[in-house]
């Protein structure tokens, strides 16, 4: 028996993988943003916050890190509008993504700041810089740096993992691919090329993360 | 219609996440063997062996594993076997276990010092010997914490296959919900259910770590 496959009625439907591709790009982009953000408070308040509110971000730290991303997803687009909150596969997906993408920031950037030398905080503090200016200034960028490369790393599977959020009929690659599976019965070959593109936009984000780690993060 | 009541709904997803459990089991273990499998042919000095596997892991490791078990579930129709969700679940998510547990190990092995293998090689223990004898029992010690902490990945990793129509803990989820019209309660207990298949073992990984970091500080 022989197994034939056609990539041509895959390849003839490119604007909607390119789209699918460009939605993909575009969710990891706000969520490496929001998310880093959310990281970064957390972590600053789990060192330095008072203990109600680190026990509080410890609970959501391990709670996100302990269950996997589908369910959080399915939570925020099923279970969420059951208590009044009704939210669109977009921002169902963005939210899950961030929220998702925050707890583990937070704990990798934690690290990296448990990592401080003592030293560096007398240093600050002999300089006469407040708690929030030796927190930016001292503390945060080699902290970053540290950890940069596991930062690099996690925003790539979060980006991986943002293709379960086709699941939501959110219109990202692996929706894309489904779709065009669903138009010609190709499945195999649909989701060969998804697939190849997951790993060249993967390839390219590490790159493009570990050139915005030289340039801006490590620079100076 | 029949009524859930809320120890009903707890019930039932708890008898679908021993499909959760089992599945994981299947997929750590298999992918544990052939990942020790491909790390002993990583090491083996074949430059060509080197790099498929370096290649292996690397599209593992940079794709979804969502489109891995499409990839698995559409692949193995088209060469004429018919597929059940749990052989193309259990086939994919093994491969995509052993793509990272390989990757660990490796790292695991390359901190053992060079002079190790030079030593033993002096000693004129073979290939096997070295691996046995030598590198691998020093390995093993370091792989331990990172491999408990790989297991919740892998646990985690099996709510996808309720993707491709196996009934384990997400899916019941999935199917519970529209029947009892109450979502944010279902999906409330499957995501605490895996919280409580998962919280133990990253503690664990995380005491483990502790235990062997001790000799750093």
């Amino acid at each position: 028996m022989t197994i034939e496959l056609q990539f041509w009625p895959i390849l003839v439907q490119w604007p909607l993988l390119l789209s699918g591709a460009a939605v993909t790009v575009a969710l990891t982009g706000v969520a490496t943003l929001f998310g880093m953000l959310i990281g970064v408070l957390c972590a600053w308040s789990r060192v330095n916050g008072p203990l109600l509110l680190r026990w509080l971000f410890g609970a959501y730290v391990e709670l996100i890190r302990n269950t996997p991303f589908i369910v959080q997803l399915f939570f925020v687009f099923f279970g969420l509008p059951a208590a009044g909150v009704k939210l669109s596969p977009l921002s169902a997906s963005i939210l899950a993504m961030v929220v998702n993408l925050g707890a583990y920031s937070a704990e990798i950037i934690r690290a990296g700041i448990e990592a401080t030398p003592r030293g560096q905080f007398e240093a600050a503090k002999s300089l006469a810089l407040g708690p929030l200016q030796t927190f930016v200034y001292v503390v945060l960028p080699p902290a970053l740096k540290k950890v940069w490369p596991a930062l690099v790393s996690q925003i790539t599977i979060v980006m991986l993992g943002s293709a379960v959020c086709g699941q939501i009929s959110t219109e990202e690659l692996n929706y894309a691919t489904n779709l065009i599976q669903g138009r010609n019965f190709r499945a195999f070959e649909a989701y060969i090329v998804g697939t190849l593109i997951y790993l060249a936009l993967a390839v390219a984000l590490r790159r493009l993360l570990n050139w915005v780690g030289m340039r801006f993060v490590f620079g100076r | 219609m029949i009524e859930f009541s809320l120890w009903d709904i707890v019930s039932n997803l708890a008898q679908a996440a021993r499909w959760t459990v089992l599945l994981s089991l299947i997929a750590f273990t298999g992918g544990g063997i052939v990942g020790l499998l491909l790390l002993v042919l990583r090491l083996s000095g074949q430059r060509w062996l080197e790099r498929a596997i370096a290649a292996y892991v690397q599209v593992f490791q940079g794709t979804p594993l969502l489109m891995q078990l499409f990839l698995l579930y559409f692949g193995i129709a088209l060469l004429g076997v018919d597929t059940s969700a749990w052989v193309a679940a259990s086939i994919a998510l093994t491969l995509h276990a052993s793509a990272y547990l390989t990757e660990i190990w490796r790292g695991c092995v390359e901190s053992i010092p060079r002079g190790q293998w030079e030593a033993s090689r002096s000693l004129a223990l073979s290939f096997g010997q070295q691996l046995t004898h030598v590198i691998l029992p020093q390995a093993l010690k370091i792989a331990v914490p990172p491999t408990v902490g790989f297991l919740v990945q892998v646990i985690k990793g099996t709510a996808l296959a309720s993707v491709i129509g196996f009934v384990e803990l997400t899916k019941a989820g999935g199917m519970i919900s529209n029947v009892t019209y109450e979502p944010l309660l279902v999906y409330g207990c499957v995501a605490l259910i895996y919280f409580a298949l998962c919280f133990p073992i990253s503690l664990y990984a995380g005491i483990l770590e502790r235990k062997f970091n001790v000799v750093h500080r």
